[in-house]
């Protein structure tokens, strides 16, 4: 009996090896596709995985150096790879930190002050995160469309108005903050109380220090959910210099105007770095997510 | 104690700001956006000075943000699916009936022809002709606003006047302006040599309809279709907002080449999120299990590189295939070709569309499945496994006996978020098909790949004359959908709770 389970685990070992690894091939399959086209020559997808000619052409594109065409000649990039690189960056640079500015406060009263309506408000949090902002487009349009009439650096087609639009997405990041608010020991603080000082300082001095960690988890997050973002972005921005990487990017693999290998390079230079972030972020994420529910 | 201080020392200046904004606002004639701003600013003020709010203090920036910029559009595009808000609606009525009072007809025969002369850092303007000539004032060419100049006679000196090639250049400039002369008679430029009197094309009478002075139509302003019309029913451009009531609701439910592509994205819609869910589920399910196998080889090395599709920014991984499943260059065709000779025409057929976009998500989606079942599992007890390796049941007794009926329950809600995420997930099918292959003889573009966010997407934003609340119509309605779901998923939390209770 021992033996013929031994037999049929190793069958299954075998078979469960085999299964994984197809997996993993079909996982792994895209990103060694974008890797080779990004070096191979030319726009077009033909060749073995392993380039035979090397080709920095595309990256040279999307650094936005002149690149030898088809014919020799040297071209200019047409389309900003770099300029939509750094909108990304400066917007979710700046709506990470309104994101983080806001939610560790309301975090804070959430977790340390009772006050009517605190249930209600936390539920009505959680509710929030259930409708996206995909469904409010048109009001937001028509809402940055008015205040642009007002207030042009406000307007459409600025970065402005982008942030504002993330600084409401504080739902999910409230909650991550309570949870690890709720973990720290609040005799702590009511030491510093006890010594005079005050609520705002007890907050700045004493629990900020504490939470930096998760503050760093909520802001990268944060920062990764404003770059990756692409409705509102793809609404709010229409000219070509303003635009967002994730609202940029389809560009590049349009019907018409399809440039596969300069798109290659530019997915990877943007990618990695974002890809690396996150595996960071959530490493730390799922650590805090855990600390918190010790409490239960 | 500083912070109060300094709180006090800003407060009069907030309120002078506040009450500065307000004015410019409303006297823009933004109504909604002045009250909005008079309530956050006021409850901002109010917060920030008052020595009895202590939680709100720390809540304001947060909530504030979150109810102006998540809640409010909510609402509003509640409010926006009652109107008539498109393309061809833009503007609210005063701005409409401005505009359309500010066209002008030219006077035939009043044409005289014009030079231009610097002076300093400006220009003027020399009408000529027999009738004398009058001169502006100095102006400064400005396209962006329109200039409104007197036509004195004309008795000084002037520079030689400007070549026809720096005229061209002026042009915008010079379009924006308008001469008034003595007896009050306007010119506007009508061509490149010339100006030339106009008067307003519509009169307005006392009771508000406006009259053409050349064909002498009577246009009544039409409250219930936002349009200025004639009594043969023609209608003025631009419109301008009114509410219309239940009318895009109703063209939903009861226009049939409205409702037939409707249902049929409806039903795309819950397929593809249903089938998603599905998908994902058994895998990740899956390899849950496989890599939850005590004995398997390599698991930490599996796990990382399997989770590799949910770390890569979406967007970059659905244009990746994008590029990929390309009918003639891309890489899935190559292969298929060389294995098979097939190239199968994934983006203009339906039915391989569908598919390609389950494929795509369900590589994007299992990874997030995979790592909530994991931790499902690991929070059985072991002892459950080895009470059954006792009594030697094998692996898919152990499955169908302890695994699956124990996570089944705390995963039910999170498949229910699941399913309402995919319901709109809007990124993947605008990235991936951008809802094409389109439908045929439907009243409005609807893709056999839409689904209804992308669709109303498409009426908003795409081809269909931005129809702003037809959108915002069916935005509510995918609203309503989506609180029906969320309604189920609390009651299952919530049994799921007391059941562990």
């Amino acid at each position: 009996m021992a033996i013929v389970q031994s037999k049929s685990q190793r069958w299954r070992k075998l078979a469960a090896h085999l299964f994984l690894l197809t997996l993993c091939a079909a996982v792994v399959f895209p990103f060694l596709v974008v890797l080779s086209v990004s070096l191979r020559p030319g726009n077009f997808a033909s060749g073995s995985l392993i380039p035979q000619t090397l080709s920095l052409e595309h990256w040279r594109y999307v650094l936005g150096l002149p690149y030898a065409g088809p014919d020799g000649r040297l071209l200019e990039p047409d389309l900003p790879v770099l300029r939509w690189l750094w909108n990304s960056i400066k917007v979710a640079t700046i709506s990470g930190l309104v994101t983080l500015l806001f939610s560790t406060t309301a975090a804070y009263a959430l977790a340390r002050m009772r006050f009517a309506g605190r249930r209600a408000l936390l539920t009505a949090l959680m509710l929030m995160q259930m409708f996206p902002a995909v469904l409010a487009l048109v009001a937001i349009y028509a809402i940055f469309d008015r205040l642009g009439s007002v207030a042009p650096w406000l307007g459409l087609n600025t970065h402005a108005s982008l942030v504002l639009a993330y600084s409401g997405g504080i739902a999910m990041h409230v909650w991550t903050l309570k949870g690890y608010y709720d973990t720290l020991p609040q005799e702590v603080e009511e030491a510093a109380r006890v010594d005079g000082a005050s609520v705002w300082q007890t907050f700045w001095r004493v629990l900020l220090p504490m939470a930096l960690p998760i503050l760093a988890v909520v802001f990268l997050l944060a920062f990764i959910g404003a770059i990756i973002e692409y409705p509102v972005a793809s609404v709010l921005l229409t000219q070509q210099d303003q635009l967002t990487l994730a609202v940029g990017a389809k560009l590049f693999v349009h019907e018409h105007n399809f440039h596969w290998g300069d798109f290659a390079a530019a997915a990877i230079l943007s990618g990695l770095p974002i890809t690396a972030v996150f595996l960071l972020a959530q490493r730390w994420l799922i650590a805090g997510l855990a600390a918190g529910g010790v409490k239960g | 104690m500083s912070v109060a201080l300094l709180l006090r020392l800003l407060l009069p200046a907030a309120v002078l700001g506040l009450l500065y904004a307000l004015m410019g606002v409303y006297a823009s004639g933004q109504t909604l956006l002045a009250a909005m701003l008079l309530a956050v600013g006021a409850l901002a003020i109010w917060t920030y000075s008052s020595p009895r709010t202590g939680a709100l203090r720390y809540l304001f920036p947060g909530v504030a943000a979150a109810l102006v910029f998540v809640v409010f559009p909510m609402l509003y595009t509640f409010g926006l699916g009652f109107s008539n808000y498109s393309a061809r609606n833009l503007l609210d009525f005063e701005r409409a009936r401005a505009y359309l009072l500010e066209e002008r007809i030219r006077e035939q025969g009043s044409e005289r022809e014009f030079s231009l002369h610097r002076e300093g850092d400006g220009l003027r303007l020399l009408l000529t002709g027999a009738a004398g000539e009058l001169l502006t004032p100095r102006f400064r060419p400005d396209a962006e606003h329109p200039q409104d100049l007197p036509l004195v006679a004309a008795g000084e000196t002037l520079a030689a006047p400007l070549a026809m090639a720096e005229r061209v250049a002026l042009l915008p400039a010079l379009r924006a302006l308008r001469l008034r002369d003595a007896a009050g008679q306007v010119y506007t430029l009508s061509s490149l040599r010339e100006l030339a009197q106009s008067r307003p094309l519509y009169v307005e009478a006392a009771d508000g309809a406006l009259t053409d002075q050349l064909s002498g139509t009577r246009y009544q302003p039409d409250a219930g279709e936002g349009f200025y019309t004639s009594a043969s029913g023609e209608q003025l451009q631009p419109g301008y907002r009114v509410n219309v009531g239940w009318r895009h609701y109703a063209r939903v439910f009861t226009e049939p080449r409205f409702r037939a592509p409707f249902l049929s994205v409806f039903v795309w819609t819950a397929v593809f999120a249903g089938m998603t869910v599905l998908l994902t589920t058994a895998l990740g399910l899956l390899l849950a299990v496989l890599l939850n196998w005590e004995s398997l080889e390599a698991r930490a090395a599996y796990r990382l590189v399997l989770f590799l599709p949910y770390a890569v920014p979406g967007f970059i991984s659905i244009l990746v295939f994008k590029g990929l499943f390309n009918q003639n260059l891309g890489e899935i065709n190559l292969i298929l070709h060389g294995l098979f000779g097939v190239r199968p025409a994934w983006f203009s057929d339906p039915l391989l569309a569908k598919c390609m976009l389950l494929i795509v998500n369900l590589w994007l989606g299992f990874p997030y499945m995979m790592v909530l079942c994991t931790g499902m599992i690991k929070a059985i007890p072991a002892d459950l496994y080895e009470a059954s390796a006792v009594a030697g049941a094998g692996p898919w007794a152990n499955f169908k006996l302890i695994t699956m009926p124990l996570i089944l329950k705390p995963l039910t809600p999170l498949l229910i978020s699941a399913f309402a995420f995919n319901f709109n997930n809007f990124v993947l099918i605008s990235l991936l098909t951008g809802g094409r292959p389109d439908q045929l003889d439907t009243s409005l573009p609807a893709g056999t790949t839409d689904i209804l966010v992308s669709y109303t997407w498409r009426i908003a934003f795409q081809d269909s004359g931005q129809q702003f609340g037809l959108a915002s119509a069916i935005s509510t309605l995918i609203f309503l959908i989506v609180a029906a779901i969320t309604l189920v998923q609390m009651r299952m939390t919530r049994l799921d709770q007391d059941h562990k209770r």
